[in-house]
């Protein structure tokens, strides 16, 4: 088995084959990361270039354990602002960096539809890494792949996902997978955080949280960007926390054996409590050890590999 | 001596008089001297150009066009614009003031005329409505008009303040000249890049709502009504400001209007490929909208069609969407547009698109054209209806190439465009 797309450019439209191929692969890796020596030749001589025109910590730093795991050469390429600012467009940059013989970009970048740009100029694979609000696709991947190895299934799970969606790639690239994989999705915040004509993604939209969290399996809070008060989107951050926050009192609403999830970086007592935050039922620390494992997936994939990780 | 010529053979098409059939054109001294509906014999003779299959009509007006002279001679220049024009089938074109600087004093208004002397086509001058377009600070109007402003606006962006608008609409009145309104709350519009909607939310961008525009489009006709002149909105892109439009119409308030072929033609779903050419402001709308732009087209709630041919470089369209600029040209694609989208599918009659392309804006600007008249200048496009061609801007007399309609293909062409007599272009 391989897959069917050439980049990982959003999940809006991959099939449900692909993202059970990946999901499957990540399983294997993972396996590998929790040996002593957490490292397999896979992507040798593979060459990845880490373009990041947007501030990233967490996901920079784990899409670069997954290549130097599987013994990629990596660069990392990291400036701040647009392009436009930086007087070199972007298909000029990505043309000289291709012109050092590279084989994969993956790219984090402000504006929607950048790697889309990039894909559509350059030769090399490219693996979005986060593009504005559109999608964030390894992120959706990675969040899957959690779901999935608590419950053994994605399929029938009901999974709300709390807040600024409007604003939100985390939210959007969940959506498409997990719909795609046959889970119920909905969506819950304050109508200033949502995006319009919502109900067309094929999820329930909530602006209750007590009435979105009622029988949900999963909650996936997301993190609320503190300028978006300052944006006038929000009277204040103590009524959006007292509304939307996820507090121990609101999980009795929930089913029994549920789980709760967050993208990070947190903001604790704004969208989610310490105690929650920190609770048995949180796989906040799991979803960013299975990042990398996803990542990994993603890469080797990407670059031909089958289903079955060859380790040489 | 200017040309004496007999246009033979062809379909005219007189929107005055409402005749679309058989019919001879005679030109003497730069102007029509007279259609005569054909007889038996054939008229031959040195100076007949036989147009067999050919349809004739008054010269098309586009009344939104952005040269980019003064300031961005790349993109495009009045003469490079004016040969575009010409290819389209257009004999005049409106220019729009948001030059570098901007066209605000009568100064500049001189300094287009006296660019467009060379010009295949007449280039009429519209006048920014407030100095620098900044929305502060009025034009002088009444100069600018005697120097042959046609219009005044500050295209490119809406008018916010309220109050400074109906004050430009009051004093428009000294010289008759309508205002054509841009509609956009900048506010509401929030930074958007594309229409807000279902796509918009798919592409987590920043989304321009339609009542944006509507609510405008609803201040101007207020304003008109109370002030009793003339508003003209440009490039109605929403199915509730045709319907406001209709409307107001019907109450008799001094309103215009205008469409544009990407906003008959184009939605928003089609901004999936992240094209910057599809970045256009007012943004691509919806189905829904498309199909209340076209039915106004038909019913006349929407006077006219325009190009608002926006010119952009290659390297300022050649970015990720949002930082791309708003625009899209048109002067070459919209006739074939006319013909494929709206004649071809019997939305409206040839007289009809002839009237909307030709008679209508040139009363609503009040300049010369717009019917085959005795007496009147000889500003002629000549069509070749059933020639099927396929846009490709390598050939475009533009000197920009930012189309979305790149490889379409259209039904219909200009084959000759005749300006006071003079064939300024031609493929015959």
């Amino acid at each position: 088995m391989s897959l069917k797309i050439h980049h990982l450019l959003g999940l809006e439209g991959v099939s449900a084959a692909d993202i059970r191929l990946i999901l499957d692969t990540a399983v294997s890796f993972k396996e590998i990361l929790a040996r002593k020596i957490p490292k397999v030749p896979t992507l040798r001589g593979t060459t990845v270039v880490n373009l990041f025109y947007e501030p990233s910590t967490r996901t920079r730093l784990s899409f670069e354990l997954a290549e130097k795991r599987l013994s990629a050469d990596t660069v990392n390429f990291t400036t701040s602002g647009s392009s436009v600012a930086k007087g070199e467009s972007l298909k000029d940059t990505v043309w000289n960096i291709e012109a050092m013989k590279i084989d994969i970009i993956v790219i984090r970048h402000s504006a929607s539809g950048a790697p889309h740009y990039l894909a559509s100029c350059c030769k090399s694979t490219v693996i979005n890494a986060g593009d504005g609000a559109h999608e964030h696709p390894t992120q959706g991947l990675l969040d899957m792949f959690t779901i999935k190895e608590k419950y053994g299934k994605l399929e029938d799970l009901k999974i709300v996902i709390v807040g600024d969606i409007k604003h939100s790639r985390v939210a959007r690239s969940n959506i498409w997978g997990l719909l795609t994989m046959g889970a119920k999705v909905a969506v819950c915040g304050p109508p200033t955080l949502l995006p319009v004509e919502m109900e067309k993604f094929g999820v329930k939209v909530y602006d209750d949280l007590d009435e979105a969290l009622r029988g949900a399996d999963i909650v996936n809070v997301l993190r609320l960007q503190k300028e978006r008060q300052k944006g006038g989107l929000l009277p204040s951050l103590r009524e959006y926390s007292r509304y939307y926050g996820i507090t121990r009192d609101r999980l009795d609403l929930l089913n029994e054996n549920f789980t709760i999830m967050h993208p990070g970086p947190m903001n604790r007592g704004v969208e989610i409590s310490s105690e929650v935050a920190e609770g048995p039922y949180s796989v906040i620390l799991p979803q960013v050890t299975n990042g990398v494992a996803v990542r990994m997936a993603v890469l080797y994939l990407l670059s031909g590999g089958k289903g079955k990780v060859d380790e040489e | 001596m200017k040309n004496n010529i007999i246009l033979a053979g062809g379909k005219i098409v007189d929107p005055v008089t409402g005749y679309f059939g058989p019919a001879n054109v005679f030109i003497s001294d730069g102007k029509i001297e007279k259609v005569e509906k054909r007889k038996k014999d054939k008229i031959t003779g040195r100076n007949v150009i036989k147009l067999d299959g050919k349809i004739v009509c008054p010269g098309f007006i586009d009344m939104h066009v952005h040269l980019r002279e003064p300031g961005d001679e790349d993109k495009e220049t009045i003469i490079s614009g004016s040969e575009a024009a010409a290819a389209g089938g257009f004999t005049s074109i409106a220019c729009m003031p948001n030059t570098r600087p901007p066209l605000d004093n009568a100064g500049a208004i001189e300094y287009v005329n006296n660019r467009a002397l060379m010009a295949p086509v007449k280039v009429y001058p519209v006048g920014a409505l407030t100095v620098g377009q900044k929305g502060e600070t009025l034009t002088e109007m009444m100069e600018m008009s005697a120097c042959g402003a046609v219009a005044f606006s500050d295209d490119g962006s809406g008018v916010q303040n309220n109050d400074l608008m109906r004050r430009a609409l009051e004093y428009s009145r000294t010289c008759g000249t309508p205002i054509i309104s841009h509609c956009e709350y900048s506010d509401l519009a929030a930074s958007g890049v594309m229409h807000e909607g279902f796509i918009s939310s798919k592409l987590g961008m920043k989304g321009i709502s339609a009542v944006a525009e509507e609510l405008m489009v609803m201040r101007e006709i207020m304003l008109a009504s109370l002030t009793q002149a003339r508003v003209h909105i440009a490039h109605v892109s929403t199915a509730g400001s045709v319907d406001l439009i209709r409307k107001a119409k019907r109450a008799k308030v001094p309103v215009t209007a205008e469409a544009t072929p990407h906003h008959f033609t184009l939605t928003d779903d089609l901004i999936q490929s992240f094209d910057t050419n599809l970045k256009v402001n007012p943004p691509l709308r919806t189905k829904k909208d498309i199909d209340a732009v076209i039915k106004g087209l038909a019913d006349g709630a929407i006077d006219c069609i325009a190009s608002d041919h926006a010119p952009h470089s290659i390297e300022d369209k050649e970015l990720e969407f949002d930082y791309a600029p708003f625009g899209l040209i048109g002067l070459e694609t919209t006739l074939g547009m006319v013909i494929t989208r709206l004649i071809n599918k019997k939305i409206i009659s040839w007289v009809e698109a002839v009237e909307r392309m030709s008679t209508a804006p040139a009363r609503i600007l009040d300049i010369p054209g717009g019917t085959l008249n005795e007496g009147e200048p000889a500003d002629i496009t000549v069509i070749d209806p059933d020639l099927e061609w396929t846009v490709n801007p390598d050939n475009f007399k533009s000197l920009s190439r930012n189309t979305p309609f790149a490889g379409w293909k259209l039904k219909g062409k200009a084959v000759m465009t005749i300006v006071d007599a003079n064939i300024v272009y031609s493929t015959i």
